[in-house]
């Protein structure tokens, strides 16, 4: 009744193709970012900051980034880990190695330094497909961790082998460090979060996607129809990587604030990015945000259900949440396998034909 | 649906809120994953020292003791979590048993005043407490640790190592690279040639380490291994009939768990302990009395007399102790976060303190101060039985080398200071 494109006029082109064409669906974003940006940031205190907040969104920077590569693409990558580490390093020599220059670009570069080393990792994808190509991108993953963990230039020197993240402001305010504000923290995530979404969605609504696209569908047939393979594969792996690299900057610099390579981006943070788009819906934007949200806030949630509201021992709640996690997963491949992102899409075709289904 | 999850977590979080007036120790423990078996036991003991205070004593100082137990599966990101949903309940000191959370939690918890207690493990230059005001890490360090080995090394050479070959097998991360700087200097002093051998996380796969170590002989290895790994390296070690009474594990590879699966292979190995051994001490007539036979024991029940649980009642006792002491000093029995880290910072551990709870003869006696936070730097040698298996005591207390540890406590400190822009304290 609310839901449809009826008594919307599109009077010019850029509002034909917009993102949002039902006017319920446009207010409903515009809702989402007013209330993102003016409410949660008085109302968020350092739980919700960093144990779901936090998390959630910078592994949806990570999964959007996987999307990219892999559900637009089709080129299956499991070297997300890897290419995290890569931004949180950069990231850090950035920051110790020019400190008067403000975090924001740092974490910026940082994407970038990630999507030349994305781009050198993604040669080998003009040559192997498909599962070969995983295993070539697994070789990435435990080679850059190897890496991290070997060339004491990466973390200074520090007798540890950690790396940990000085205090930088933007405007004044404090955003790394223990003494940061959840709000801001949480700010500083957010406006990346956003940007890298919209550029996200248009990238891969434009010719870059469509080449994307073709290739992932059929790459003979691409090529002849004058797809470029090589420039499709290596942009995909490099704006893929950029995106993943600022995720594990924000991971290193905002959230967490010491990273040890080798506990923090191991090969499980690889598959649970790979996880999250999977669930969420491969090759889809809205998948990366529901696949992210999914996995961080359910462990949360039924610890909490658990623990503090049943009061069962820890280590039960613990094995509870594999076993229901994994079988949720499970379910959602048999029922669902585009993911929750097609479950949202045959809602709002539900929605559209509300309340006269016929 | 996301507001529907936000309600109920946040009903969830009020349902459980706290019931003020009681001591609260946030326990993060980790009952699951590759480091369960090391885990488990020290959780339990830690538990059952409290429950034992509350059915006995009726809790410290008249307050009763609440044990918040948090998993963490020795997982930074979890640790984290766990951190932040216990921090709002007047949570006295963080025990988080990892190093990684610990280095973690040095800034978090020192920017929210509430203590960490890292009781022989986490950042050791964190001893230095001019630099690290929240951070202790008595009664010894990693570093004690390295030359506490190095010295038991010297004594049963005579005093005289230069020219032997000893190599590490270490967890690869910042905890097992902890002691390497120590060992470093050391091996300038003594003269002995050092090969350092890391170990991936979990350290189940460690056959090309030990093959390493079959080509290279050396005359010692030492072992700075958690979780699963111990037990890989000691039957490892086993089957490349390396002589057991040469490999000497840190405290964290010394408990039964770690033995007991290479069999008889792992006859004579030794590790250090930070206390001594074994199940014969008054207090585990107490703890039968109040809380195994009133059923209230934490866990499955079969970890008592294991030297980690013995560890974790330990790590109870200490942190009760300074409860004791900051409700001393605060001349109140309700304390704060902040009253319990002066309490910490004031903390006298002496043989009659020990034996009055029930352990005597068990740990160390040592002193903090606000520049020592690290305790005695004393430890043990024991060694494993396997026909009898039982752990036995071999030496006396040994003394680190400090004319080694405390420059390089020093050094790194004020490097961790100069980064942080931290002002040093006690003057």
């Amino acid at each position: 009744m609310f839901y449809r494109e009826a008594g919307d006029f599109s009077t010019t082109y850029p509002q034909d193709s917009q993102t949002f064409p039902i006017k319920f669906d446009r207010y409903r974003y515009y809702f989402v970012l007013a209330f993102a940006f003016l409410v949660i940031p008085f109302i968020i205190n350092d739980y919700w900051a960093n144990a779901i907040l936090l998390p959630f969104l910078i592994y949806t920077i990570a999964a959007i980034g996987l999307n990219i590569l892999t559900g637009y693409c089709g080129q299956v990558s499991l070297g997300t880990g890897g290419f995290m580490a890569v931004g949180a390093y950069a990231c850090y020599k950035l920051m110790t190695a020019f400190p008067e220059v403000n975090i924001f670009i740092h974490v910026i570069l940082a994407g970038g330094v990630t999507a030349l080393v994305g781009v050198l990792f993604g040669l080998p994808s003009l040559r192997i497909k498909g599962f070969y190509l995983a295993v070539a991108t697994l070789a990435a993953q435990f080679f850059l961790v190897w890496l991290f963990n070997r060339v004491p230039w990466f973390y200074n020197y520090s007798a540890s082998g950690q790396i940990n993240a000085p205090e930088r402001t933007v405007f004044g305010v404090l955003v790394t460090g223990p003494s940061a504000p959840a709000w801001a923290t949480y700010l500083f995530c957010l406006v990346f979060v956003t940007i890298c979404a919209i550029l996200a969605r248009n990238l891969t609504r434009g010719t870059i996607g469509r080449s994307w696209m073709a290739i992932r569908d059929m790459d003979i047939a691409a090529e002849i129809i004058g797809v470029n393979p090589l420039s499709a594969k290596l942009s995909a792996f490099a704006i893929s990587s950029f995106f993943v690299g600022i995720s594990g900057a924000l991971f290193f610099a905002i959230y967490l604030g010491a990273v040890e390579v080798g506990e923090v981006f191991n090969i499980q943070k690889s598959f649970l990015v790979l996880f999250m788009i999977i669930i969420g819906g491969l090759g889809s934007i809205f998948g990366s945000f529901a696949g992210a949200a999914f996995l961080v806030v359910l462990p949360v949630f039924l610890k909490v259900v658990g623990v503090d509201l049943l009061g069962w021992p820890t280590d039960i709640v613990a094995h509870f949440q594999f076993i229901i996690i994994g079988a949720l997963i499970i379910m959602f491949l048999i029922l669902e396998p585009h993911g929750l992102a097609q479950l949202w899409r045959l809602t709002k075709e539900k929605l559209r034909l509300w309340p006269f289904p016929h | 649906m996301k507001v529907k999850l936000t309600t109920l977590a946040v009903s969830a979080l009020m349902a459980a809120g706290p019931a003020m007036a009681d001591l609260v120790y946030p326990l993060l423990s980790y009952r699951t994953g590759a480091y369960a078996a090391n885990g488990i036991p020290f959780a339990d003991g830690y538990t059952d020292y409290f429950t034992l205070l509350n059915e006995r004593d009726g809790g410290i100082g008249g307050v009763p003791t609440r044990v918040l137990e948090c998993e963490t599966g020795y997982n930074t990101e979890k640790g984290v979590e766990c951190y932040e949903s216990t921090k709002g309940e007047g949570s006295l000191v963080y025990q988080p048993l990892s190093t990684g959370i610990t280095y973690q939690l040095i800034p978090k918890a020192t920017a929210d005043d509430i203590p960490v207690h890292s009781m022989g493990y986490g950042r050791t230059s964190a001893a230095n407490g001019k630099v690290f005001s929240h951070v202790f890490n008595y009664p010894a360090t990693y570093w004690d640790g390295a030359s506490i080995a190095i010295n038991h090394i010297l004594d049963l050479n005579g005093g005289d190592i230069s020219g032997k070959k000893i190599a590490l097998v270490f967890h690869n991360s910042a905890y097992g690279k902890e002691p390497i700087r120590t060992l470093e200097e050391l091996s300038k002093k003594h003269g002995y040639e050092l090969t350092t051998l890391a170990v991936d996380h979990p350290g189940q796969e460690q056959k090309s380490q030990w093959l390493q170590i079959r080509r290279e002989r050396p005359d010692y290895v030492l072992m700075w291994g958690w979780g699963v790994m111990n037990q890989v390296a000691i039957q490892e070690a086993a089957n490349i009939r390396f002589p057991m009474e040469n490999f000497i594990g840190i405290w964290w590879s010394g408990s039964e768990n770690d033995v007991l699966p290479a069999g008889d292979g792992a006859d004579g190995y030794k590790a250090l302990a930070l206390a001594n051994p074994g199940g014969d001490y008054p207090i585990y007539d107490d703890l039968q009395k109040y809380v195994y036979d009133a059923g209230k024991g934490a866990g499955a029940g079969d970890q008592m007399k294991t030297v980690l649980y013995n560890r974790g009642l330990y790590a109870a006792l200490l942190a009760a102790e300074a409860t004791k002491k900051a409700q001393e000093l605060a001349g109140t029995a309700d304390i704060t976060p902040a009253q319990m880290r002066d309490g910490m910072e004031a903390l006298v551990i002496t043989e009659e303190t020990m034996a009055g709870l029930g352990l005597p003869d068990f740990g160390p006696a040592f002193e903090v101060t606000c520049e020592k936070h690290g305790g005695s730097g004393l430890g043990k040698v024991q060694q494993w039985d396997a026909s009898a298996k039982t752990w036995s005591v071999i030496t006396d207390w040994i003394k680190s080398d400090d004319s080694v540890i405390q420059p390089l406590i020093m050094e790194d400190s004020a490097a961790f200071a100069a980064e942080n822009n931290i002002a040093e304290r006690c003057n």
